[in-house]
């Protein structure tokens, strides 16, 4: 249990807080969720913030930082007894489901309605459920049934999505963070950091996770990651071309490699602790100094190549790695900067000096046989230079190019000015609609999740179109609105949520990078497909083959 | 086999033995109009019969036509086929259309709900032995709540903009949802200014219900004097640089499909209030129960859910494709007309 704490927030919130409670929480996400203005948004965490007691502060704080505890029922069962309750056949509410599009909205509006209100705070409902995981099924029910029974309509889908998980409320951390430092009147960005790493909000108080000025776990903590925007206008306006690094964006996962007190963590710019993935950097403990952290890419290195992000994609999934697959995709990690140095913060040196930290730690490890690389900065005379380079970037494995302010610091989360990416353009193709679905959440009444073919001549000579990949961004609502009724008009086949359609419409579809592979039908993998435009001019008979696309492959 | 006494045609649903269409998509030589909405009641055809509230709706919206007005309940024959209009309590004038021929009963819903909104006839079931109904809301995730209870709220919305100096504009559209939000708005929080189109719809119906008075905006018409008032507008205005002259404000939709937390982002509202005219899930279960029909025929809507759940509950239903409506795969006439439906 926690442990209690007397700091002045206390005395002067626990008043305020008899009123809260979950019910405080549920109005707290109506509130969120019913704006789209971020200030409001802001406001309103900031005003909940400062009438919570500690312990819900703590859990909101983790539920908003997806730390939510493990899911205590499955959701197989939650789908049985949420109809059972409301007394209606599983297959309509599964087809509700569709609908709606989010199981926990779904539920909350099917099962009867009631008028009263818990009194409950948000941390018992979540102690109710952390011990709930270890009940029987039988327990399990008769829990969800009291409970769905007496929460209103909002508190009632709160409950269960804290209970299916995936609290997604257009709530990022960084807003979380920016109201919690108007609250505590902490500076935010050393909230970002106190936020980061591996907390429990049942074991930790408010006063240890965000008061206390050194909280005892600090060994494994990452620092929060700086973040570019993509570059807007000319690269000319950025001034001064002598005054800028410039290095190449690799694609991989970003990542901080902390060793400290002999000991190993690495961090995915998700804030996953990804260490036991990567086994080939437990050779840094002893060569790299304590007190070191390191930002940096992993990257797939494959007979010394750099691999594709495809090849990563088998890595990434596998919480343990076997031996075959670490021979066969062994990975290196491609430096770009250095945060600690000596066990010191150095994020506030300039870009240039920290670079040079990192390039003499590098010089001491050269002779020695680790998966660690820098990222070669480069240094251009015009920015004519700068471009040209950038072309060369699909033939370095790389997605582009990144601009850093030589005096720059290491800022916290994603800023403008000092750093910038420039990626190249993507590859686009022309594809023809064969396949739609109903998008999820807000877009769960819309058909936005689309399937492209592409034309391939098949053994008696015909032409037929082949799935080649899956969008559902880059159109405005209005289009989506026209497409999607145009699906609605143009069905031929229904498959569960999957409708296929008329071919009739070509889509641009631009993809930043392409890889044979084996998974799919169509024998190659794009990442990141999106929606460029709707090629209203081209006939189907105008779109691409696939083997233009495979002409692509580097 | 002898003809279905209404059959689903690619003009309408037809009565062969009357010769006469109700509610056609297609312009035909004479039509029953069950209520005004654009995709009811359509441009061309060469004679209509609907009830006398309806009457100054289709006339304003349809122009010069050769329409008769008809009483409630009131039988007319037409080659002793019997036919009578009930009221639907979709909105004004609005109703159901009972067919009678050979001891057959067929009654059909057009649009309707069963709350009484306090502006439009009420609701009243008619015994038939073939229901054909819509089912616009025909999910169980869709639940009313009392209409006084969403005014409170709207009108509580509207002070607390008022107190932040802000102008409210809610959107309805300009036949029905406006003039129901209309009555029961307070005029002692501020003034109400209306769109042009809802202006001239509200026009039409001042005769027939006693309203609060409106403002028309013109070009005339300054943004300060609105501040703190509402506005009253059809959603096709969302958006526009009408709209946006009228900084700082607020916006919220009042629709059945605010049941949902996605569909009010989708749009880009502010705030949603679940307000519809038409039946909730248990509001087409209770009424289908009270016509004691056996047949049971879904026109639009979640159609194929909503009567394959009827055939569960034992009735003998089925869903015939029409024009009507724009959920699910019904096809729709126009943009505009999507709009307007979308937030019926």
């Amino acid at each position: 249990m926690k442990p209690q704490t007397t700091s002045e927030t206390d005395v002067q919130t626990d008043i305020a807080s008899n009123e809260l409670g979950m019910r405080g929480f549920a109005a707290l996400i109506k509130t969120l969720d019913s704006t789209n203005k971020t200030n409001v948004k802001v406001q309103a965490l900031t005003d909940y913030f400062l009438a919570a007691t500690n312990e819900d502060k703590v859990w909101t704080i983790a539920i908003l930082s997806h730390r939510r505890p493990p899911r205590p029922v499955n959701t197989t069962l939650l789908r049985e007894w949420a109809s059972e309750l409301a007394n209606i056949p599983l297959w309509l509410f599964e087809d509700s489901y569709h609908i709606v599009g989010d199981l926990a909205e779904t539920i909350a509006l099917i099962v009867p309605s009631s008028k009263i209100a818990t009194e409950k705070t948000l941390t018992q409902f979540l102690e109710e459920m952390i011990a709930l995981k270890r009940k029987s099924d039988q327990e399990k029910k008769e829990y969800l049934f009291e409970n769905w029974k007496v929460l209103d309509y909002y508190e009632r889908f709160v409950f269960t999505k804290l209970i299916t998980g995936g609290f997604r409320i257009g709530v990022s951390q960084k807003l979380m963070t920016r109201a919690l430092a108007k609250a505590t009147e902490i500076d935010e960005d050393i909230l970002a950091y106190k936020l980061m790493g591996n907390w429990d909000p049942n074991e930790i108080s408010f006063q240890e996770l965000i008061l206390e000025e050194n909280a005892s776990d600090y060994l494994s903590k990452p620092y929060p990651f700086y973040l570019a925007y993509a570059i807007e206008g000319e690269p000319e306006d950025l001034g001064d071309v002598s005054q800028w690094s410039a290095e190449h964006k690799w694609d991989g996962i970003r990542s901080q490699v902390i060793l400290r007190n002999n000991e190993l963590f690495v961090w995915s710019r998700g804030e996953e602790l990804v260490t036991d993935k990567y086994p080939e950097f437990n050779e840094f403990i002893g060569k790299i100094p304590n007190g070191t952290v390191i930002d940096g890419e992993i990257l797939p290195y494959i007979n010394g190549q750099i691999g594709s992000f495809n090849d990563l994609q088998t890595r990434i999934g596998r919480k343990s790695v076997s031996k075959a697959l670490l021979k066969k995709v062994p990975v290196m990690l491609k430096a770009y900067d250095i945060l600690e140095w000596n066990g010191k913060d150095i994020r506030d040196l300039p870009f240039s000096e920290r670079r040079e930290i990192l390039e003499n730690l590098y010089q001491t490890l050269t002779n020695l046989e680790i998966s660690f690389q820098l990222s070669e900065t480069m240094h251009f005379k015009t920015w004519e230079e700068v471009a040209t380079e950038r072309t060369r970037s699909r033939e370095m494995s790389s997605e582009g190019l990144m601009l850093k302010r030589k005096d720059s610091p290491y800022l916290v989360g994603r800023k403008k000015g000092d750093w910038w990416k420039w990626k190249v353009d993507p590859l686009t193709i022309d594809a023809v609609l064969t396949y739609a679905m109903r998008g999820h959440g807000r877009r769960s009444n819309l058909f936005t999740d689309y399937t492209f073919a592409l034309w391939k001549e098949n053994d008696e000579g015909e032409k037929e179109l082949v799935t080649f990949a899956k969008a559902y961004s880059g159109l405005t609502d209005a289009e989506f609105r026209k497409v999607d009724a145009w699906i609605k008009r143009n069905t031929l086949e229904r498959f569960g949520p999957v409708r296929s359609v008329t071919p009739q419409h070509v889509f641009e579809i631009a993809f930043e990078g392409i890889a044979l592979s084996k998974r799919h039908k169509s024998g190659v993998a794009t990442r990141f497909p999106r929606i460029l435009r709707w090629r209203k001019d081209k006939s189907i008979h105008e779109a691409n083959s696939l083997e233009d696309l495979k002409l692509m492959i580097p | 086999m002898k003809n279905p006494l209404l059959e689903f045609t690619d003009k309408g649903i037809y009565c062969s033995a009357a010769k006469v269409y109700l509610d056609p998509w297609q312009p035909v030589d004479k039509a029953i109009i069950s209520h005004g909405h654009a995709d009811h009641s359509r441009w061309g055809h060469k004679k209509y019969i609907t009830h006398h509230r309806n009457v100054p709706i289709i006339s304003h919206r349809l122009g010069e036509i050769n329409v008769i007005g008809k009483e409630w309940g009131e039988t007319f024959n037409i080659n002793n086929v019997k036919f009578s209009l009930h009221p639907a309590g979709h909105i004004i004038g609005s109703s159901q259309i009972r067919v009678e021929y050979k001891d057959e009963v067929w009654v059909f819903t057009g649009d309707y709900k069963t709350e009484h909104d306090g502006i439009s006839t009420p609701y009243e079931p008619v015994k038939c032995d073939t229901f054909i109904t819509e089912c616009t809301f025909g999910l169980p995730a869709f639940k009313w709540t009392p209409q006084q209870e969403v005014f409170e709220n709207i009108n509580q919305w509207w002070a607390e903009n008022q107190a932040e100096g802000k102008t409210s504009i809610l959107f309805g559209y300009s036949l029905g949802k406006a003039q129901r939000l209309l009555k029961y708005l307070n005029t002692d929080i501020g003034k109400i200014y209306t769109h042009g189109a809802i202006e001239n719809m509200t026009q039409v119906l001042r005769p027939l219900v006693d309203f609060p008075e409106t403002t028309l905006i013109t070009k005339e018409t300054k943004k300060e004097e609105l501040l703190g008032n509402i506005v009253l507008a059809p959603p096709s205005a969302h958006g526009s640089t009408w709209i946006r002259k009228m900084v700082p404000y607020v916006t919220a939709s009042a629709s059945g499909w605010m049941t949902f937390r996605g569909a009010r982002r989708r749009r880009a509202i502010d705030k949603g209030f679940v307000l519809s005219d038409h039946c909730d899930w248990q509001g087409l279960l209770s009424s289908i129960e009270a016509t004691g029909a056996e047949k049971i025929i879904c026109t639009h809507g979640y159609t194929e859910i909503f009567s394959r759940y009827l055939r569960e509950q034992g009735y003998d239903a089925r869903t015939e494709e029409t024009q009507y409506g724009d959920e699910e795969d019904n096809t729709v006439p126009d943009e505009t007309a999507t709009l307007e439906k979308q937030t019926s």
